[in-house]
């Protein structure tokens, strides 16, 4: 990358920023801020950062941008404008000079720190044993395996607090409706929907298969499976299930129960998490696969929200 | 395998079938409870040096989890808390009336909290530290949730703005030193100005879980509206992992970095908690309110102690009250919510005023809130006069008189507004109201016996003192000096 290119692309990261920041319409804001996070995670690519850059395009930008969306249209449902009110002048001035400061200082603090990490020097000789190219996923699957096992409970558990916010009467039951209520976008969206499930499907399997070895991974091929199923969702291609649903449950523990069985299982080769030699790959690419499987459907269905009341399938097919 | 491992895995287990079963995953808690108070005695029982890396990946990259004593008080007394608050929780339902949602996620969000609390109390690496913060602040908020949404979303908010802090200051702290483990660190850490604000914003994120005033905001309002096993399990674990990272920080990662100054804030701040928790405590006239703000005045002791511990070369007793302290408050402060729960269901209110009657309507769960009075207040016998004890030693040892006098008037502080409460159910019945009729006596049950169990434990604790101590000085950082004494006292 050009130094002008990256000038262009910090202007452009700082200006999105503050639009988003200070329009008062909360839809522009929201529109901005999805610029601006798919221009951090250009940023991102120009550091040489793939793994990051996906996340962040994907779950910072995309996965964020929709809830922005759908929060709007809760708020605007409710009787509210969704414009920000204006707040003090001197209240503006003092965040600014708190945040101004805490810049300098933070600045001041990793400037004074050597860029080269050494803890690289440490992953890269550990590698082979893996049989695995992607350093990421060397890292997130094995040297902290325990971390990103954590992680997918959290995931789940992100999910079971939200459904526990179903308003009474609601349990168990579906999400609301997630499909536009204009028939002709409706159909839009259904034969795009058709369309994109399946590209998402196979795109999310080489995802996982390519983190082995490329930038990729379950966390990202799991996002791509949820964007898929969001958009067959609002086409009404598919219902989003009930909450109760068996096969549902399974699809959402899947991922966290086989990383947790595996890991368990490594007690008999010396202890928690530890792969026997030679299987590493494999028992990796088993985990990863299921663990798209339910973060993607786990994804979606945060994106869904909680059951509501009356909620309907619009196709009685319903999907597991 | 290990107790090491199972005190995580067991919990996510029966998190994923609680999913599995569904309405039924409720009864996990029979199968639960016992297996997570023996496995949590297996761990108590290991040989000191009990530890081990994750997946057999050496530091600096890899993860290790170990057993000292604090890990081994806090499991234990987690696996007692959470045990009998899930049997209490299974005889009566915590979930509001026709909320279907909750009596159902009510028990995988238990079981994640005990899992992230586990796994936090025994890992020594910060970035682990952050995920299991994560599991438990996420299990808290969705739990107090379950009584008021707005107070939980205050919670919330205010949770992340902590949570972002410290993985922050985790962020520096690799950038810097390229390990976050904390006994790795504690080698290397130097007082540079990356690692001082690194130290400052985990300091301040953990503070604001910990609810250390005046970052307690947040607390009074959650723990107030939650239903009452949820405030149990908020009040005795959710700001008990950020207090255990914090000692995990200040004594062992940074402790050469840390000055006398800078402990003295703490300490300093634990001391206007003890004071303002316990003033607040005395202008309540509902219950659970009263009760949440003794949480904020017990945990202002638990900073209070970190000056003294800090204090001098033999901090063995400074240490131990501290870890009592935070040990009995759990105890104590579960029962005291499950039974105020009891309580005002029983008289259909929420004030303190209403008690009237309740001494002879339900006499065991006066009982245990009256034992649990005894420990928060400190009196002879039980935990909680052991840790203030020594606590008060350390201080009058240390001629920190100002830490002593605070110690002792929080005592008498917590003695006027706790007996307020206790006295209230002694009061006559006022009137013979239509309400008379629901105050029948609801004496038996799991529901009234878990309160007086954890109760009773918090006060036999004051008996079990000097084997307590010991375990608390398993592996503590001061035991184990890397410099070995020059020349030691014949």
């Amino acid at each position: 990358m050009t130094f002008a290119f990256d000038l262009i692309l910090c202007l452009m990261i700082l200006g999105t920023a503050a639009i988003a920041l200070f329009v008062r319409d909360a839809l522009a804001a929201i529109a901005f801020f999805i610029a601006f996070g798919n221009l951090m995670g250009l940023a991102w690519l120009g550091l040489d950062a793939v793994n990051v850059a996906l996340a962040e395009i994907a779950i910072g930008a995309g996965v964020t941008g929709v809830l922005l969306i759908l929060a709007r249209a809760r708020l605007l449902a409710l009787g509210d404008a969704a414009t920000s009110t204006g707040s003090p002048l001197l209240l503006r001035l003092g965040a600014l000079a708190a945040c101004a400061g805490f810049v300098v200082l933070l600045a001041a603090a990793v400037l004074s720190i050597p860029p080269e990490s050494g803890l690289d020097r440490v992953v890269a000789p550990l590698m082979p044993g893996l049989g695995i190219e992607n350093r990421v996923t060397g890292v997130l699957l094995a040297f902290r395996a325990y971390d990103t096992l954590l992680e997918s409970f959290v995931l789940l558990g992100a999910l079971v607090a939200v459904w526990s916010l179903a308003p009474a009467g609601a349990w168990p039951g579906r999400p609301a409706d997630p499909g536009m209520a204009d028939a002709p976008m409706r159909r839009v969206a259904g034969t795009f929907g058709q369309l994109l499930l399946p590209v998402a499907l196979v795109m999310a399997a080489y995802l996982v298969w390519a983190g082995s070895d490329l930038p990729g991974g379950a966390f990202q091929a799991g996002t791509v499976l949820a964007g898929g199923l969001l958009v067959a969702g609002m086409g009404g291609t598919i219902g989003l299930p009930s909450s109760d649903q068996p096969l549902l449950r399974a699809a959402l523990v899947l991922g966290p129960v086989v990383f947790l069985a595996i890991g368990l299982a490594g007690v008999a080769a010396g202890g928690l998490l530890v792969y026997p030699a030679g299987l590493a790959k494999a028992l990796i690419v088993t985990i990863e696969y299921t663990l798209f499987l339910s973060i993607g459907v786990t994804l979606a269905l945060l994106v869904a929200g909680p059951p509501m009341p009356g909620a309907s399938d619009p196709d009685p097919e319903g999907k597991g | 395998m290990s107790p090491l491992d199972l005190l995580m895995a067991a919990p996510l287990g029966f998190m994923a079938a609680a999913l599995m079963l569904g309405p039924s995953g409720r009864w996990l808690i029979l199968l639960a409870a016992p297996l997570m108070a023996g496995l949590a005695l297996w761990l108590a029982l290991l040989p000191p040096d009990a530890a081990y890396l994750v997946g057999q990946w050496d530091l600096p990259l890899g993860i290790l989890l170990r057993a000292d004593g604090v890990a081994r008080l806090m499991i234990l007394a987690t696996a007692l808390v959470i045990g009998a608050v899930g049997l209490h929780a299974l005889a009566e339902p915590p979930e509001k009336p026709g909320h279907a949602a909750q009596a159902e996620t009510f028990w995988p969000l238990v079981y994640l909290m005990w899992a992230g609390a586990n796994a936090g109390f025994l890992t020594t690496d910060l970035f682990n530290l952050y995920v299991t913060l994560e599991m438990v602040s996420l299990a808290a908020v969705a739990l107090a949730a379950m009584g008021s949404l707005a107070a939980a979303l205050r919670y919330f908010m205010i949770a992340l703005l902590g949570s972002l802090a410290y993985l922050l200051g985790v962020a520096l702290t690799v950038a810097r030193y390229d390990t976050v483990d904390v006994i790795l660190l504690a080698q290397v850490a130097e007082a540079d100005l990356a690692t001082l604000l690194a130290l400052g914003l985990m300091t301040a994120g953990l503070l604001i879980k910990a609810a250390l005033f005046p970052m307690h905001g947040w607390l009074p309002p959650a723990h107030a509206a939650a239903p009452a096993p949820a405030s149990a399990l908020l009040s005795a674990i959710a700001v008990k992992l950020g207090f255990v990272i914090l000692v995990r920080l200040w004594f062992e990662a940074f402790a050469a970095v840390t000055g006398p100054a800078a402990l003295h804030v703490l300490g300093g701040l634990g001391a206007a908690a003890v004071i303002y928790g316990s003033i607040q405590a005395m202008r309540q006239d509902r219950l659970k309110p009263l009760v949440a703000y003794s949480t904020v005045a017990q945990v202002g002791y638990l900073f209070l102690a970190f000056p003294l511990v800090a204090g001098t070369v033999e901090p063995s007793g400074a240490w131990a009250g501290m870890t009592l302290h935070g040990v009995a408050h759990m105890l104590a402060k579960a029962a005291m919510f499950l039974a105020a729960g009891l309580m005002l269901k029983a008289v259909a209110g929420d004030r303190i005023a209403d008690l009237g009657g309740l001494a002879q309507a339900m006499p065991l769960t006066v009982t245990a809130f009256g034992l649990a009075v005894v420990s928060l207040m400190g009196l002879p016998p039980s935990g909680g006069f052991t840790a203030k004890f020594l606590l008060l030693s350390a201080a009058i040892e240390q001629g920190a008189f100002l830490y002593a006098g605070v110690l002792v008037i929080g005592g008498l502080l917590a003695a006027v507004y706790l007996f307020r409460a206790l006295s209230a159910c002694f009061a006559p019945l006022a009137g013979a109201g239509p309400d008379t009729a629901s105050r029948g006596p609801v004496t038996g049950g799991v529901q009234a016996v878990a309160p007086l169990a954890l109760a009773g434990l918090a006060i036999v604790m004051g008996f079990a003192g000097t084997a307590l101590v010991d375990v608390s000085a398993i592996e503590a950082p001061w035991a184990t000096p890397t410099v070995i004494q020059p020349e030691a006292a014949p």
